[in-house]
């Protein structure tokens, strides 16, 4: 029998079922509901004290009695009108939103499960309401009336059901006329559950992780040694070249940092061989770090500080290393931090240079202050400038689509760097519908750390607006492979497209890019990286002389 | 429920408006003192408003990119949707103040018979939006004429094109007609969908109803109730000059129409009307999506507990060395 933690146990045609519409109760009245699947376990007591966090204490979310700590009303008020001081973004989207709708079938867990509270417009509400009967006057006189009303225990049970019912993605706030975003919302709701010692598991462990051990799988640094060599023998077998990627290199001239996902778990794996290989034949002197062994940062699922307490390993890193600038690899929310707060938190890098590409000579400009470029504008410009020697025939197997990465997409607006390299490297690639790409994507379902498999239910549901566009073009254009740079989206997305989308792979796009290559010395080519045959097998190119070893 | 208990209020409202023509009393509160009131609150409610936004400080750099970044000098950047500097984000703003740019991105999901989600463009709520802002901002400039003498050029000009179709005496502006058009549009949407009822306070009903009165008792006074328009002008002359007088024979019907008028002004600081002001401070749409090209400073930036390098490597330093990975200290 499977259970809710499995995606068997949800029949297809329960979870298409159309929502029923909104309950008869008024939203305000009706509780919230904890079912299997729905939620994710609450952080335990150890990570909490690790990272030294109040009002650690082990708790059951379909507890009566989550255990407050005393006088926590006064707690979350006075931590409300902190961050109402302290943000503009939270008193403008507290103030302004005039409920016009606009978010309302926006949000993919609305879409795929039709609870009211998903609309962004009512789960913004659900803190609205609070901020009203607390500091306006409106809502202080006129109550209900007002939409205010009372801060309880059932108000706390529903923020925590909700705000981590938000991936965070962003993609109400381009559709609505105010740029509300919900993502601040949910920040700001998850910072308040925190002062009350309430977190998930499935963000708190990690970020324990990270702090302690650099990475959130806390892979300590000679396990991260042998997970390298295992992955050296791999890409020898699949190309005969022996890879030798630097760790805790000092005076290299590249820090690389890529979220640690794509460490272990395949498919994640496959990209950080690409990214070996890519270096190893461009020569690149670069170095990866163990200390700074993760781009990603659930500190941003956390709160604010704790997003800086993991970021400051990176620039730290860089400092103690001596390299010249850092380069990151293919991660969705690990870019809306380095995009969006690393050098406001912990720059500046003035002890870096601007980063210049030692093939090509191309100077970011884009990055001048914060020092850092994505792999997708690094392989671009080495693309554009012919340093790469590809052969797309390589990639003949597999006919994909490209999932913007919600981060990368809103948060940063890296659209046209990816594609231009997956068509550099592959024959077939085909866009999904248009209102489902671009800064119009939708999230995997499984962001802002709810990709757990206690939170199936949900996982699936809000996965169901990516898979259906998935199906679309696997039912049209024959894909079975959906590219992404995001290595949540590569943990996550196997499930949603093995749900919705049965027979589409997922994969990033450095992978891709490294079975295309040309590579000196290599082998004939009879497999991609994944030991999967290709279609025309290659002679090897052991004479070659490509332009990027002039 | 909530759409009745508008309706009641706003009609209590302009009945209380009406007793304006009863007497000098009423006639000083209703004509003199409440509309100066209604402004002074309108002017200062905002202010401090839009103060206390300021106050608060951007801490971190968060537009919403909505288009391609500005990066590598080939690919050509979204300059509107995803601005880069000042001049970009101008535009930007422009677009969304003057035609509700990201409004019209809007589209409306929904569900084929075979299960595909599939998604429309839907620009009926960005029309109605358009429409109904719009008539407003053309019938606040004809007010004008109202309170200059003489009436400013430009403000004749707009009032004669937005007369321009010449249908009855007087005749009737087309902006009165989409100002009602466009908020029973706005009412109906808000009705008819049910998760936007659901979703709907009171205030959102209040509103419209509210807007609606004050609509619909103009045209009113216009085509049929009638007004004394000069000893309307000379009172408005007067309240506007700082010099009031007590309103002439205006008839009682003018009263509750400056009633509901006051009562918007004075409701529009503790509103969601404030998002006039808020959309031009939001930080997801006035900020140029340049924080990795120049640095962005939070004024409240304070020093947070880490894990140093070296407290890492003092707990590991035996296992780096075993797996030949370099140490700061051996």
């Amino acid at each position: 029998m499977p259970t809710p933690d499995q995606p068997e146990y949800y029949p297809q045609h329960d979870l298409l079922k159309p929502p029923a519409g909104p309950p008869q109760s008024d939203w305000m009245d009706t509780p919230v509901d904890f079912r299997p699947g729905s939620y994710i376990y609450p952080g335990k007591a150890k990570n909490l004290k690790i990272l030294d966090l109040p009002h650690a204490r082990d708790w059951s979310v379909t507890d009566a009695d989550w255990q407050l700590p005393a006088d926590w009303q006064r707690t979350v008020l006075e931590g409300m009108a902190d961050r109402l001081g302290k943000y503009r973004s939270f008193q403008i989207f507290m103030d302004c939103c005039v409920r016009c709708g606009a978010c309302s079938d926006k949000c993919h867990f609305f879409l795929g499960g039709g609870d009211p509270k998903n609309m962004p417009v009512l789960r913004a509400e659900l803190l609205r309401s609070v901020y009203r009967k607390n500091f306006t006057a409106l809502g202080k006189v006129l109550g209900r009336i007002a939409g205010a009303r009372e801060l309880t225990v059932d108000v706390i049970k529903e923020w925590f059901s909700y705000f981590y019912q938000c991936t965070e993605c962003r993609r109400c706030s381009v559709f609505c006329p105010f740029g509300i975003d919900t993502a601040e919302v949910t920040m700001m709701g998850r910072e308040l559950l925190g002062l009350l010692g309430i977190y998930v598991n499935w963000v708190i462990e990690p970020v324990a992780n990270c702090f302690r051990y650099g990475n959130h799988l806390g892979i300590q640094p000679h396990g991260l040694r042998d997970t390298f060599d295992f992955m050296i023998d791999d890409i020898e077998q699949a190309t005969g070249i022996r890879v030798d990627p630097p760790l805790n290199k000092k005076g290299a001239e590249i820090l690389f940092v890529t979220p640690s996902g794509d460490f272990v778990a395949d498919p994640g794996t496959y990209t950080c061989m690409g990214y070996m290989l890519l270096f190893h034949e461009l020569g690149l002197d670069y170095t990866f770090s163990t200390y700074a062994s993760d781009g990603g940062n659930f500190g941003l699922f956390t709160s604010h500080e704790m997003t800086k307490r993991l970021n400051a390993k990176i620039y730290a890193e860089a400092r103690r290393l001596g390299v010249k600038w850092i380069l990151g690899g293919e991660c969705g929310h690990m870019w809306r931090i380095v995009h969006q707060y690393m050098d406001t938190m912990n720059g500046p890098a003035d002890f870096l240079e601007v980063p210049r590409s030692p093939v090509t000579g191309t100077v970011f400009e884009n990055a001048r202050s914060t020092k850092m470029v994505h792999i997708m504008e690094f392989l671009a410009d080495l693309i554009h400038e012919g340093r790469l020697k590809l052969d797309p025939a390589r990639n003949d197997h597999l006919r994909v689509t490209f999932h913007d990465s919600c981060n990368p997409a809103r948060g940063m607006g890296l659209l046209e760097e990816p594609r231009y390299v997956i068509r550099n490297v592959c024959h077939h690639f085909f866009e999904m519908p248009a209102n489902t790409i671009r800064e119009q994507t939708f999230c995997c379902g499984g962001g802002a750390g709810l990709g757990t498999d206690e939170n199936m239910e949900m996982r699936l549901r809000g996965g169901l607006p990516r898979g259906n566009a998935v199906r679309y073009v696997q039912q049209r254009h024959g894909v079975n492979r959906l590219a992404a740079i995001c290595a949540v989206d590569r943990a996550t997305l196997p499930t949603v497209c093995d749900y919705w989308a049965p027979g589409v792979q997922v994969t990033g796009v450095t992978e891709l890019v490294a079975n295309a290559l040309v590579l000196r010395g290599e082998k004939p080519r009879s497999t991609d990286l994944r030991g999967e045959p290709l279609q025309t097998p290659t002679a090897g190119e052991s004479a070659h002389e490509g332009p990027a070893h002039d | 429920m909530k759409l009745l208990a508008s309706l009641i209020a706003v009609l209590m409202l302009f009945a209380l408006g009406l007793l304006g023509a009863a007497g000098t009393v009423p006639g000083v509160l209703l004509g003199i003192v409440i509309p100066y009131l209604a402004v002074a609150t309108l002017l200062a409610g905002m202010t401090w408003r839009v103060l206390k936004w300021s106050r608060a400080p951007v801490p971190f750099r968060i537009p919403t990119s909505c288009g391609q970044q500005r990066s590598l000098g080939w690919i050509e950047p979204a300059r509107l949707d995803n601005p880069s500097g000042t001049l970009g984000v101008l535009g930007r703003m422009a677009l969304e103040v003057l035609c509700f740019r990201s409004l019209l991105r809007n589209t409306a999901a929904r569900r084929t018979p075979s299960d595909r989600l599939v998604y429309a463009w839907r620009p009926a709520l960005w029309l109605g939006a358009m429409a109904f802002h719009g008539s407003m901002l053309v019938i606040l400039l004809r007010h004008l004429g109202m309170v200059i003498a003489p009436i400013p050029g430009p403000v004749a000009l707009l009032a004669q094109c937005d007369g321009f179709l010449a249908i009855g005496l007087p005749v009737v502006y087309l902006s009165s007609l989409a100002f009602v058009v466009a908020l029973l549009y706005l009412l109906a949407r808000r009705l008819s969908d049910p998760y936007l009822r659901y979703l709907s306070l009171a205030e959102d009903y209040f509103l419209v109803a509210l807007l609606l009165g004050i609509g619909l008792s103009g045209l009113a006074i216009r085509h049929w109730l009638g007004a004394d328009l000069v000893a309307v002008k000379q009172w408005a002359l007067g309240l506007a000059s700082l010099r009031p007088s007590l309103p002439g024979p205006v008839g009682p019907w003018l009263f509750g129409h400056l009633f509901l008028a006051c009562v918007l002004a004075a409701y529009i600081p503790f509103s969601k009307v404030v998002h006039m002001a808020g959309v031009l401070m939001s930080p997801t749409r006035n900020l140029a999506n340049n924080s990795r090209r120049v640095r962005h400073v939070n004024p409240w930036d304070y020093p947070v507990q880490v894990h140093t390098y070296q407290e890492y490597e003092d707990e590991l330093r035996s296992k780096m060395q075993a797996a030949g990975i370099p140490v700061e200290k051996e």
